[in-house]
């Protein structure tokens, strides 16, 4: 399952430009490169949000598949009963034409529509084993209703409702982890990625396609508007979100863990942190408390993660 | 046509002609009392009478959500629910009729918690009546039956392409043997007819996008639309029916009338109270009293036309409503049929009764008509009132 760049960039865009993403959103190359490794025999779901809205606004798509969109917590139902239908009208000889090949059914929502709201019914079309690949673009907060907490946001981020003040320094919590509640559906393919790391990216998409079953990506998603950075860096962000293992690339494969990429030197979180403007309140003398038990927790995550890998392996 | 005459649940009767249908996916997530009507499919399925492929749901929002994502990908679908469980959906349940998807759902009625009550009234379905779809109302299990094999021609028919809910009283009909007439499979078919799709997901050469953001220079065109079709359903519905009749001799009008040839006095009720009023009706007409019933079998849309007509030149009127509309000016029936009566000077009350599941007996058909006759008589009582209370 060699991932090729150059067959890649000659495969046909099904996300075409011209959607309203804001200038260095990560989110629309997150989807563009799925639909890449993908392709057109595919059906796309997507929760409320960012994605969704800027990807469609009647007259206009900038979908070349069938995409649907119902509501912010529904995405995974609305996929799972389109997947069904399939394999009804399969069996049947009504699909509306003759098929060769595989089909795809893939579902996105952003971390609010994932981690939170929409919680439940990803979780029942996971455990009823649906043919289907869940992509949960992790942007960190709930930014299409103005930068809302959610329960990805990481500790000390600055969001609306979490706010940086007087007497609170952002959010208050650690972030849930999500990806480790989907390994525990006991899937046959959960991986996490981010959209700097294309190859990582294209292989995890095809292996997740490729699964018989439910799958699970959990992207990391810079977002130049809820994290308070430049532009130009989002990828940056991505790719430095994995060096100081915040964000570590791994898969877990009918249960067994594999870390993709293990920095020689972890860079510590502060570097990173430091060009997000989220974390800006926290580089203020006093705060010195929160940015360590930060990296403790990345630390210690970290470790539990290398367990993992060391106890799954066969 | 020749049909078996057979004792059945009303959840058996609708269970047989949802699988009469032949549908592709059904989703269900289980709540009393709609429960044995989907144990009853799931038996069909576990004994490969039907090929639907069944998605066993974590919760009502998701069993929508499924209908909504399978009817999108161009298969006959269905649910069922009651009570809580159409409360959760009611989101997905204005998506499913705005996404134009022929969605049948039995709604077996059950009162809406606080506090939570497991029995018969109608403020579930109430609760949905704006949402867009087709509610039609059934007295006992025969026209339950009748009303689910008809759904779907309604839904589907290429004018319509709108979710129609069947709604039958929860315990009343849904847990009660009662004699009907079934069609026989092949016949139930034959009428219904084989899926047609307006649009699907799965046709990779004709890529839809379904459900876009739609904003303030499109989305009220396509409410627009929308409401433009509600004004096609009555004839379709009345076609539907006729040839349903010309089948099987039970021919459906919006409205049942029921002693109204003459009648000076009118009830208007929904469901299974029709054939408590019918009773009672029976015993006042032997006294000479000329009181009529008119049952509305669909609500939604509302037949305004033949209810102001057929209201029209009576002496008095009682509606009975088994939901409240609190803070409203009485029931939702009344509201509608006041509304439709707009300009006759036929007096009009109002009857709430038998909120969770409390019994509809005689005495209080017996009261109403005995209010009516005060009505008619010149009388003013009160407009809207509670019928079977404690004191
Ligand atoms: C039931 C419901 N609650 C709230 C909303 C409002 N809403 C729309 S999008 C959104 C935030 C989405 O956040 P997330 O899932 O993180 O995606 P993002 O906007 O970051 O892409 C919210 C709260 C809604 N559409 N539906």
């Amino acid at each position: 399952m060699a991932v090729n760049l150059k067959q890649l960039t000659q495969h046909e865009e099904l996300l075409t430009g011209g959607h309203r993403a804001c200038a260095g959103c990560t989110g629309s190359n997150i989807l563009r490169q799925i639909m890449l490794t993908a392709g057109q025999n595919t059906v796309v779901g997507g929760a409320t949000g960012c994605m969704e809205v800027v990807t469609t606004i009647f007259p206009y798509t900038a979908w070349r598949t069938s995409f649907i969109h119902s509501a912010f917590e529904n995405c995974a139902a609305t996929v799972s009963g389109a997947e069904t239908a399939y394999r009804a009208l399969k069996k049947r000889g009504d699909l509306p034409r003759e098929e060769t090949g595989r089909k795809n059914f893939i579902a996105f929502g952003g971390d609010g529509g994932t981690y939170d709201i929409g919680l439940q019914s990803l979780s029942g079309a996971m455990e009823r084993g649906h043919n289907m690949v869940y992509v949960c673009y992790d942007n960190e907060a709930y930014m299409n209703t103005g930068i809302q907490r959610s329960s990805a946001t990481p500790l000390g981020a600055f969001t609306s409702t979490a706010p940086a003040g007087k007497v609170k320094q952002g959010k208050e919590q650690n972030r849930k982890d999500l990806t480790k509640i989907m390994v525990a559906h006991n899937i046959p393919y959960v991986a996490q990625t981010t959209p700097f790391h294309w190859k990582d990216l294209a292989t995890k998409v095809e292996k997740a396609l490729a699964v018989d079953g439910p799958a699970f990506l959990n992207i990391l998603m810079p977002c130049p508007v809820g994290w308070h950075f430049d532009t130009a860096i989002g990828m940056q962000l991505a790719k430095e979100a994995v060096e100081s293992n915040f964000w570590p690339l791994f898969e877990v494969e009918n249960g067994v863990y594999k870390i993709n990429q293990k920095p020689k030197e972890r860079s510590p979180m502060e570097n990173w942190m430091k060009q997000q403007g989220r974390f800006k309140h926290l580089f203020r003398p006093g705060n010195e408390a929160i940015l360590e038990n930060i990296q403790t927790y990345v630390d210690e995550q970290w470790e539990k993660l290398l367990k993992l890998e060391e106890m799954t392996a066969k | 046509m020749e049909q078996k005459l057979v004792a059945l649940s009303g959840n058996e009767a609708v269970a047989y002609a949802f699988k009469q249908a032949r549908p592709h996916v059904a989703s269900a997530f289980p709540i009393t009392p709609q429960t044995e009507m989907m144990h009853k499919f799931a038996e069909f399925v576990a004994n490969g009478e039907t090929e639907t492929e069944m998605i066993l749901v974590e919760s009502e929002h998701s069993a929508m959500s499924a209908a909504v994502g399978s009817a999108a990908a161009g298969a006959r679908t269905f649910t069922a629910t009651s009570s809580a469980g159409f409360a959760l959906m009611w989101e997905i349940v204005y998506v499913a009729a705005s996404l134009r998807l022929p969605i049948c759902m039995a709604l077996v009625n059950r009162a809406l918690s606080g506090n939570i009550n497991i029995h018969c009234d109608h403020s579930d379905s109430m609760g949905g009546r704006d949402a867009g779809w087709i509610h039609l109302f059934s007295e006992n299990a025969q026209e339950s039956y009748d009303n689910a094999v008809m759904a779907w021609r309604i839904g589907e028919h290429m004018d319509v392409r709108l979710p129609v809910m069947v709604n039958y009283d929860g315990f009343i009909i849904s847990h009660t043997a009662d004699a009907l007439h079934m069609l026989p499979d092949d016949a139930a078919y034959d009428f219904i007819g084989k899926y047609k799709h307006a649009y699907t997901l799965l046709d990779p050469e004709n890529p839809v996008t379904v459900g876009p953001l739609d904003l303030t220079d499109y989305y009220f065109e396509h409410k627009a639309s929308q409401l433009a079709t509600y004004e096609r359903v009555p004839g379709i519905v009345q076609s539907v029916s006729e040839e349903f009749g010309a089948l099987t001799g039970r021919t459906y009008q919006f409205c049942e009338e029921y002693a109204m040839d003459d009648a000076e006095l009118v009830i208007v009720v929904l469901g299974s109270s029709a054939g408590t009023c019918k009773d009672v009706i029976d015993e006042y007409r032997e006294k000479g009293v000329k009181v009529g019933l008119l049952k509305i079998r669909m609500f939604r849309p509302f037949p305004v036309q033949m209810i102001a007509e057929k209201l029209a030149g009576r002496k008095a009127v009682a509606v009975l409503d088994r939901s409240a509309s609190f803070g409203g000016q009485g029931g939702p029936v009344f509201m509608e049929t006041r509304s439709a009566m707009y300009g006759q000077q036929v007096p009009v009350n109002n009857y709430i009764y038998g909120l969770g599941g409390r019994d509809f007996d005689l005495h209080q058909v017996e009261e109403v008509i005995d209010d009516l006759q005060k009505v008619a008589a010149g009388e003013e009582l009160q407009l809207i009132n509670l019928l079977g209370i404690r004191s």
